[in-house]
């Protein structure tokens, strides 16, 4: 990663205009650990560096020492906004590998909790992101909604935030007794929830000023960089894994994909606004067409893949979030490798604000969505 | 009116002092009162300062679906108290190779100077004021603008590059907008004839007008920037949490932060009180003089120190709704705001009142038309010239409006909305689904 200069302690401000400056890694708006040492020209930024790595607790290391159900939980760990969605990837590139066949009531369950997932993600998002640019009252109506989310969660998994959604072959269990009545609810009071959202920020004079034109990364650049996501797609390229390779019970429902034409933030904003429009409606869908049976497959005592590599990735709420595995016939992965969307995203910070204030960095930040978890691993 | 500016107490203290006390009528006059009035102007700035963090805790949580402060007291009532206990026992932590003396002061200045224009602020009629000096308006304008020195002190000494920057956005802001609040208030005086702030408050009371109705345009452009002055949301720029952390003040803690805080909330008073003196009348109500003809001038005089802080708190419910509303605008934005907006508004107004003025005085004697009694040291119109000039000052807005658009409308931000691109739903073609590739060699 490029690297800036650091003036050195004998060049005083005077005579040196630029100023570097540390953000974080403890800093209200870095969305974590994230060290961002900037470069200033009075207030512009000129050049900037991520440190990363504050959060690491090598787990791809640590993946090749544990047995394979041993390794979910790590996954929750990761992308810890989105633990259903980084567990479910986990669980099917294993499931894949052995050519288990998961039972298609198991596939709607799971298609339904990973898009509740993703709405919380993006709700958290839009609490976090609003309150970067100031709004402050936007975080606790949008958190006040990821409640109703977390709920579920913590009725069907036990867990709010790290739940081990899933087991290799199926769910650990059917969902509960009045499910379907809770998610209906929730689905069935969140558009009016979203519009107050849109009441409060998507006309603003100022949220437009601080949104519009800032962040602007264009599609060549954005697929250059391997950006995925909200960020890729708010730049106007169509890409979904949910499309392109649909996992789960995506083959089946009917949805559409939002992109922006501009790539900034005011079009990633809206991105994220409409994909959570989209979730409701493949939740709907799911809800509707969910088959009876066993949620899980007929799965061997002990957890062998083939020896070989294999890579699958799906959807998260971030980007396309993969694992490549490397198994050699044991009972332990060789090798695992995460394809963490927010480390990949967050190369495009640098080309984003450049050129930008301050004040843009965090919204910036913000924009792209990111958490350390993930990024440091 | 007794000399000195300073006015006399009311009959009844004033014997009590004279009498009981033994004290000369001089020494009331000049040095009792004085203190007294001051003292419970200070105390009730202070509780206010503590009394306001816990109403915007309150009002915020009232918008924002949630309690706010419960456990202290019945409904959260003595937060403030505790909070106050908290950070007077807070260690006073002062960084290594900070400026010390500067940065032992600097929390001074910005209180000494939103307390000291209390001096001029006309609560009341008669005692209700401390001191009712000629050039009350511009002692405020001119006091408030040394609390900007105190940000800049704060940052520069604070040997921080986040409170370096707090600081150079303060002065820049503060002294940007001062001049919009200064030029906004012009208009008004054309009408006040006086610069003393109780004078004004007077004025309206002989015109029989709020000048709100003469100058609309010039309230608006006095609030905001008078909340760009006090670096309240969502002009918070100099302490803008998500950027830098908390601006000038990020390395004060304790009892120095709090008096930041409590010299944040008195400048909002100063604000809302000189809004409420020179465009809402003051202390005037309609028909509440009639309990001062009716004899009973000492409740007249405290009825009127009530409708000042009702009509004040209006105001300063205001500060915490635009607060919890809007998103912070940026630096350059604010700078856009501030010098393409509001004062080519402020100057726009002035222009504006000084035509409506001269046709008001043309308009004097045009076919029997009486518009104005006299021009003596200002205007004094008729109930006629009234209604013309308030149809002037609505008339204003809207050839403001026109002529700021005009301005501005090449501005990249001018019409962001039209900007606003829609997103587009698309629905690319289905791949073929992620199978386990064992199972499908089967």
């Amino acid at each position: 990663m490029h690297q800036v200069e650091v003036a050195t302690t004998r060049e005083t401000l005077l005579e040196n205009p630029e100023m570097v400056l540390n953000m974080g890694p403890q800093h209200p708006s870095t969305h974590g650990v994230l060290r961002v040492v900037l470069k200033l020209d009075g207030e512009t930024v000129i050049d900037l560096d991520c440190d990363i790595g504050y959060l690491h607790r090598g787990m791809e290391k640590i993946a090749e020492n544990r047995l394979y159900p041993m390794i979910a939980p790590y996954w929750d760990r990761l992308d810890y906004i989105a633990a259903v969605s980084n567990g479910l990837v986990w669980v099917e590139t294993v499931e894949q590998m052995m050519g288990l066949v998961v039972p298609p009531r198991a596939h709607y369950i799971r298609t339904v909790l990973t898009e509740l997932n993703r709405i919380a993600s993006h709700l958290l998002w839009l609490a976090t992101h609003g309150l970067d640019i100031g709004s402050f009252t936007v975080l606790l109506w949008a958190l006040r909604e990821r409640e109703e989310i977390l709920k579920i969660f913590e009725r069907q998994f036990g867990a709010r935030l790290t739940c081990h959604a899933w087991r290799i072959g199926g769910m650990p269990n059917d969902a509960y007794e009045g499910f379907t009545q809770d998610v209906t609810q929730f689905v069935n009071n969140f558009p009016k929830r979203l519009e107050e959202y849109e009441a409060l920020l998507s006309e603003n004079r100022i949220w437009l000023g601080r949104t519009v034109g800032i962040g602007v990364i264009s599609a060549a650049d954005a697929i250059d960089i391997g950006l995925s996501g909200p960020a890729l797609r708010g730049s106007g390229v169509a890409y979904d894994v949910r499309k392109s390779r649909p996992y789960a019970a995506y083959a089946d429902l009917d949805f559409d994909v939002p992109v922006g034409e501009n790539g900034d933030t005011y079009d990633r904003y809206l991105v994220r606004l409409e994909e959570m429009r989209q979730s409701r409606r493949i939740i709907m869908q799911a809800l509707k067409q969910m088959p009876d049976g066993a949620v899980n497959a007929k799965v061997p005592k002990v957890i062998k893949p083939p020896a070989g590599d294999y890579y699958h990735s799906i959807e998260g709420p971030k980007g396309e979030i993969g694992c490549y595995l490397v198994a050699d016939g044991s009972s332990r992965p060789a090798r695992v490798r995460v394809r963490p969307p927010c480390l990949i995203n967050l190369q495009a910070l640098r080309q984003m604000c450049i050129g930008h204030l301050v004040a843009d960095v965090v919204a910036i930040i913000g924009t792209l969505d990111i958490v350390l978890g993930e990024i440091d691993r | 009116m007794s000399p000195f500016a300073l006015l006399a107490p009311p009959e009844w203290l004033s014997q009590l002092l004279s009498d009981d006390l033994g004290l000369s009528q001089h020494a009331i006059n000049y040095v009792v009162f004085p203190f007294i009035q001051i003292g419970a102007v200070v105390t009730g700035i202070a509780v206010w300062a503590a009394y306001a963090t816990y109403l915007e805790r309150k009002i915020s949580a009232f918008m924002q679906a949630r309690l706010g402060p419960m456990r202290v007291g019945p409904w959260g009532l003595l937060q403030p108290i505790a909070d106050a206990l908290k950070l007077l026992t807070k260690e006073d932590i002062r960084p290594d190779k900070a400026d010390t003396y500067i940065f032992f002061f600097a929390p001074f200045i910005s209180v000494a100077a939103a307390f000291i224009v209390f001096a001029v602020i006309p609560f009341g009629p008669d005692w209700g004021v401390i001191t009712d000096v000629n050039i009350g308006l511009l002692l405020v304008l001119a006091v408030s603008s040394v609390g900007v020195l105190a940000l800049i002190l704060a940052g520069w000494s604070s040997n921080s590059k986040y409170a370096l920057l707090g600081g150079l956005r303060s002065s820049a802001q503060m002294v940007s907008y001062e001049v919009s609040m200064g030029l906004a208030l012009i208009g008004a005086l054309m009408f006040a004839r006086t610069l003393s702030l109780s004078g004004i408050v007077l004025a309206q009371g002989h015109d029989s007008v709020w000048y709100v109705f003469y100058q609309p345009l010039g309230l608006v452009i006095f609030l905001i920037s008078g909340i760009a002055e006090n670096n309240r949301a969502p002009f918070d720029l100099p302490e803008a949490e998500s950027e830098l952390v908390a601006g000038f003040h990020t390395e004060y803690s304790g009892m120095r932060w709090s008096l930041f805080f409590m010299a944040e909330y008195a400048a909002m008073v100063v604000v809302s009180a000189v809004a409420t003196a020179v465009y809402l009348g003051g202390w005037y109500l309609p028909f509440v003089n009639r309990i001062d003809t009716a004899g009973y001038h000492g409740l007249y005089v405290f009825v009127c120190l009530l409708i000042f802080l009702a009509k004040m708190a209006v105001l300063l419910y205001l500060y915490f709704w635009f607060r919890w509303t809007f998103p912070r605008y940026r630096y350059d934005q604010l700078m856009d705001l501030g010098w393409k907006w509001m004062i080519p508004a402020s100057l726009l107004n002035i222009t504006l009142t000084a035509i409506a003025v001269f046709v008001v005085q043309a308009l004097d004697g045009w076919h029997g038309l009486r518009t104005m009694y006299s021009m003596r040291g200002g205007v004094d119109l008729t109930p006629a010239g009234t209604w013309i000039m308030i149809a002037f000052g609505i008339l204003s807005v809207f050839l403001a409006l026109a002529v700021l658009s005009a301005i501005n409308w090449r501005t990249r931000d001018f019409n962001l909305k039209k900007q606003r691109r829609q997103i587009r739903l698309v629905s690319p073609p289905k791949g073929a689904p992620a199978v386990a590739p064992a199972a499908a060699s089967e």
